[in-house]
């Protein structure tokens, strides 16, 4: 259990680091004047790839649309922005991501369509209703046959993990059911 | 460890028994449990010697340090049992016994510290778990919200069209270098292309609309339905808005698997879905969920908060501070909405550790930069006008405005909640989202406002008009003679941009207006902030261009004539939408603090406090003039959560005898008695009975308390010793004393269940008012509470009674019955795992239901009541 928890922090650390050590990219930054119309001259956009000190009109409006004495005069109207961006960070971000719901979304047939489509050939018809019904525990005396042999059982690796898959689905089975069926909670 | 933990509990509750209030100072609280434990000795001796069996001289274990000692010794049988002091799902915590169980974790570090250096390391690191706890939640925090905007922000352009150089950019990442210099073209670069130039090779025409049109749709379906899915099948948890479920859980609630890992991933993937679909819904909401389920998963690192469910709490308010703090990029702001919102108990130790998760968590998402404008949320911005005092006026209008929109909002979308709680139509929550997110995307993509981005479309709100004049919203008249008006500034006359706008920014309220509320409580990941912010930024919008033209075309009214020259700054209609947003929020919300915070930071600019100050406030007044209580305490009575409210106030002059079950009609309360039961006994009364905890008597005779035992302890401990202990069975003794009943001697082994039982409940005499015992519920956040009559029990009251009694007065004080139209009564069965705090030894089936029937009569269920609420809601403004 622990394990996981550590995966996940150092998942967390190596994203954070990977925004800081990927932000320096000489493609990703940019100055962006804005430069309202001007006597005859169109509005226009103007982006250059330079540094924060280098970000002001003079620098980046290139050419100058206006001659000489303008020149102050025009540049006063435009509005130049410093934006930087780190294109490694919202690479790895949206592979990530896609790759994640694409998992999901595999698991998701999987667990729909798949596996009750196998276990009805494996097994026959009437494991698979037994299956469904054993979810309650009712009784009083159960919860604590739970409580208990959960914390002494230490079976094998395997047993563990489809012990921990078992009781994953139970839990989703009954939030599935007081949140959609019998609409207890978050309605 | 457990094992001293465990037995040093009867030890500290003990001690407890004296003094109610929570004193840190320990000594003051042992010497004082001391000298009450005398007392009781010796009253026991006194009044009924020969009512108590022989052995029950229970005062040995009730001294100080020393007599603990002696127990230990003479319990070295006793092996811890594992599960006891947990609780079930769906049950209320004990807050008293979870503080006093970490107080005696805590002096016993301490005591143990000096005898080696590895004790000393161990003390440190449990010192430092709580900073690194919340450390390690803002860094989690962070970093998700950051993967949650950039994916967020991708998905929804992906509706409109793709970038081909890289595929995971999204449209503006995708010009980032490009260099279409003139205005109208600056959209258009060769590297983005929308799906109708992919498909149909034309990006203009009526056949090029139609493609886009049909794929925004098709995208919008999509997401919304994978959304759904990925909630239905794996995280049924993960959906809504999780405000309400939170601050329930933060009062003192056990919600299994509410804030576990399925839960975290499955709301982070899909609330990226869920926003790109184009629903009226936001991130922000979710964010503090997505925070909290940090909080919880990271404390599982730490013994001292995840045995402790009360210490996992303050973990919890940290990490929901950390949550907004990144939703809004406003860290303050976070601290502020969890103390004045969400937090039930709140020191001041947790406030500094919220204030730095909310700090580290900002510095991650700032790291990551997700916008590319160094800021944390799209729509920072930043006014340098100043206003004026005649303003005032149209901004109390706003919080006006805003204070209706959200009485309305929240009667009618509790009341569409309700519809759908009760009902059939419930039944279909993927239909449902589909449903809503087909409308939403068909009447969306014809109106500018409503096809982008709900945070863009704030975001173009809130902003002035620049030197680029882009939007419709812009476009002024120029006037040829003044050189002053052609540079942009503000008070110009409007030009048909300008009216044309204002045309879709009705349309786009009315349909926010709508669309919101039928789709706050979708089975999908879906938050509230942003589409009131939407609604309060269109209405103050238009408000602030109505009054901007007010001004240019009467500038000769005494209001003007003062304030505003010809051709000067004068009127910021951004500035009003930011007042609009703010009012509407704090109308649904009823936060105030928190939200003139959060609204500043996002502006950075400290004069425009008062107006948002004056807008919340009116806001919050005429909300209230209709209904005290904001969305989230009504989901969370909507619901049937036990909350305690604390900040409604309790002025009735009932006792605590008229409150406590057993009612004078119910059977009598059931009891143990504390060494004359059988396994086999105690067996069947727990099987006969539902409740969860049992008061402990010296006898059947003399009625006097000796403790309290909870069930699932009780339960857990028989099964534990069946396996264990030899020689237990069913017709064993129980005996609850120091030393066991004297037997005959072919009796079979007895059990000793002593170390489960509570002997320090909390107790009142029948004829305390109800006004304390509210209070010390709430301040000490009781689970249960015995009322007793010269030492005998009497009956039991639990926070589910105080509930129920709280809204029974209610009923009586001011009959709910607002409809007009017929009502019809729908009763809901209420399912015994939803009765948290049902520990009442008392049936009260019968008081359930009718409990039941009138919480849930409030407005009509049939087709014609919503419109008759909402008839009845404008006839009771004339």
């Amino acid at each position: 259990m622990k394990s996981v928890f550590l995966l996940e922090f150092f998942s967390v650390l190596c994203f954070v680091l990977l925004s800081t050590v990927t932000a320096k990219n000489s493609e990703d930054i940019r100055c962006k004047c804005i430069c309202p119309p001007y006597r005859d001259v169109e509005g226009q956009i103007y982006k250059q790839n330079v540094s924060l000190k280098d970000c002001n009109c003079l620098h980046v409006v290139e050419p100058m649309p206006v001659e000489g004495k303008d020149v102050e005069a025009y540049c006063l109207r435009c509005e130049c922005k410093y934006e930087e961006r780190s294109s490694g960070t919202i690479k790895f971000t949206i592979i990530m991501y896609l790759s994640i719901l694409g998992l999901l979304l595999l698991y998701m047939v999987y667990l729909t369509l798949l596996e009750p489509m196998l276990k009805r050939r494996l097994f026959g018809h009437s494991q698979l209703i037994q299956n469904d019904d054993d979810v309650g525990d009712q009784q009083p005396f159960a919860n604590a046959h739970n409580v208990l042999s959960r914390s002494h059982s230490r079976p094998n690796m395997l047993n563990k993990v489809e012990h921990a898959q078992q009781r994953w689905r139970r839990q989703v089975q009954e939030q599935r059911k007081s949140v959609f069926d019998r609409h207890v909670v978050l309605s | 460890m457990e094992s001293e933990q465990l037995y040093h509990r009867g030890y500290c509750r003990n001690s407890y028994n004296s003094i109610a209030s929570a004193s840190s100072d320990e000594e003051l609280l042992d010497g004082a449990g001391v000298i009450m434990d005398f007392h009781t000795t010796e009253d026991d001796n006194l009044l009924d010697g020969d009512a108590a069996s022989p052995g029950s001289n229970y005062a040995m274990s009730n001294g100080g340090g020393a007599a603990s000692s002696t127990t230990h010794l003479l319990d070295f049988l006793e092996e811890p049992i594992p599960g006891v002091g947990t609780y079930d799902d769906f049950h209320t915590i004990d807050w008293v016994r979870e503080k006093c169980k970490d107080r005696e974790r805590h002096r016993k570090i301490n005591s143990k510290k000096k005898e080696s250096a590895w004790e000393f390391t161990k003390s440190l690191y449990d010192a430092w778990s709580g900073w690194l706890v919340v450390t390690l939640t803002g860094l989690a925090s962070g970093a998700l919200a950051g993967l949650i905007d950039i994916a967020a922000d991708w998905m929804n352009d992906l509706k409109e069209g793709v970038c081909l150089s890289a595929m995971w950019f999204n449209h503006e990442q995708c010009c980032w270098t490009s260099n279409e210099t003139t205005f109208a073209e600056r959209d258009k670069c060769p590297q983005w292309k929308s799906w109708a130039e992919l498909i149909l090779g034309q990006a203009e025409g009526p056949g090029s609309y139609i493609m886009n049109y049909f794929m925004y749709i098709y995208w919008a379906l999509s997401f919304a339905f994978l959304a759904v899915c990925l909630v239905k099948v794996f995280a049924p948890y993960a959906c809504g808005s999780g405000i309400p479920e939170i601050k329930t859980i933060l009062s003192g609630f056990i919600i299994r698997g509410y804030l576990g890992k399925w839960t975290l991933m499955i709301k982070t993937i899909t609330l990226v879905l869920a926003v790109a679909s184009g629903l009226s819904l936001g991130k922000e909401g979710p964010l503090v969920h997505v925070a909290c389920c940090c909080g919880n998963i990271f404390s599982y690192l730490f013994p001292k908060y995840s045995k402790n469910e009360a210490k996992k709490r303050e973990v919890l308010s940290a990490a929901s501070a950390a949550g907004v703090s990144v939703a809004f990029g406003a860290p303050i702001g976070g601290v502020l909405f969890s103390l004045e919102e969400v937090s039930y108990y709140f020191p001041l130790k947790t406030l500094w550790r919220s204030f730095f998760a909310a700090l580290v968590a900002a510095f991650v998402l700032r790291s990551i930069n997700p916008f590319g404008n160094s800021r944390l949320v799209l729509f920072y911005v930043e006014y340098h006008t100043p206003w004026y005092l005649f303003e005032l006026i149209p901004f109390i209008l706003l919080g006006v405005f805003g204070g209706l929109w959200g009485a309305f909002f929240i009667r009618a979308n509790i009341a569409w909640c309700r519809r759908r709680k009760s009902t059939r139509f419930g039944k279909f929550p993927v239909l449902e989202v589909i449903l809503v997110a087909a409308i939403t995307a068909v009447v969306a993509f014809p109106n500018p406002y409503t096809r982008q981005n709900t945070s863009e479309l704030i975001k173009e709100l809130f902003t002035d008009c620049g030197p680029l004049e882009s939007s419709q919203l812009c476009q002024y008249r120029l006037q040829m003679n003044g050189s002053k008006a052609s540079e942009g500034g503000p008070n110009r006359p409007a030009g048909p941009g300008v009216y044309s706008a204002m045309w879709q920014l009705c349309l786009a309220l009315i349909f926010k207006i709508i669309m919101t509320i039928f789709t706050f409580g979708l089975k999908v990941p879906s938050g509230l902030f942003i589409p009131s912010m939407a609604i309060g930024a269109i209405a103050g919008r238009i408000v602030g261009i109505a009054v901007e033209q007010l001004a240019y075309y009467h500038h000769d009214w005494f209001l003007f004539k003062e304030w505003c020259e010809v051709g000067a700054d004068c009127i910021t209609p951004g500035l009003y939408a930011m007042v609009g947003a703010a009012a509407c929020l704090g109308g649904v919300t009823r936060m105030t603090v928190s939200l003139v915070v959060i609204v500043f930071e996002l502006t950075g600019g400290l004069e425009y406090i008062v107006p948002l100050m004056a807008a919340v406030m009116t806001s919050k007044w005429v909300g209230d003039a209709f209904g005290r209580e904001g969305i989230y305490e009504a989901h969370i009575r909507l619901n049937g959560y036990p909350f305690l409210d604390a900040k409604e106030e309790f002025t009735h002059t009932t006792l605590a005898r008229e409150v406590m079950r057993p009612r004078r009609s119910d059977p009598p309360l059931a009891v143990l008695t504390q060494d004359d039961l059988t396994v086999e006994e105690l067996q069947s009364v727990i099987n006969e009975t539902s409740y969860n905890g049992f008061p402990v008597i010296v006898s059947k005779e003399s009625q006097r308390l000796v403790g309290f035992a909870l069930r699932r302890d009780i339960t857990i401990a028989i099964e534990n010793a069946r396996r264990k202990q030899e020689g237990i069975v069913l017709s064993s003794r129980v005996y609850f004393t120091q030393h066991a009943p004297t037997l005959p001697a072919d009796s079979p082994r007895p059990l000793k269940l002593r170390s489960i039982l509570d002997m320090s409940p909390f107790t009142v005499t029948d004829h305390t008012p109800m006004e304390i015992v509210v209070d010390i519920f709430r301040k000490l956040g009781l689970r249960q509470c015995l009322v007793t009559h010269n030492g005998i029990v009497l009956g039991i009251i639990t926070k589910k009674n105080i509930l129920e009694h709280l809204e029974e007065l209610k009923q009586h004080m001011e009959p709910l019955v607002t409809s007009p139209a017929p009502i019809t009564h729908v009763t809901l069965p209420l399912l015994p795992t939803l009765a948290p705090v049902s520990l009442g030894s008392a049936s009260f089936g019968g008081l359930h239901e009718t409990w039941c029937e009138k919480l849930l009569t409030v407005p009509g269920f049939k087709p014609q009541a919503f419109f008759s609420l909402f008839s009845h809601f404008l006839f009771s403004l004339c």
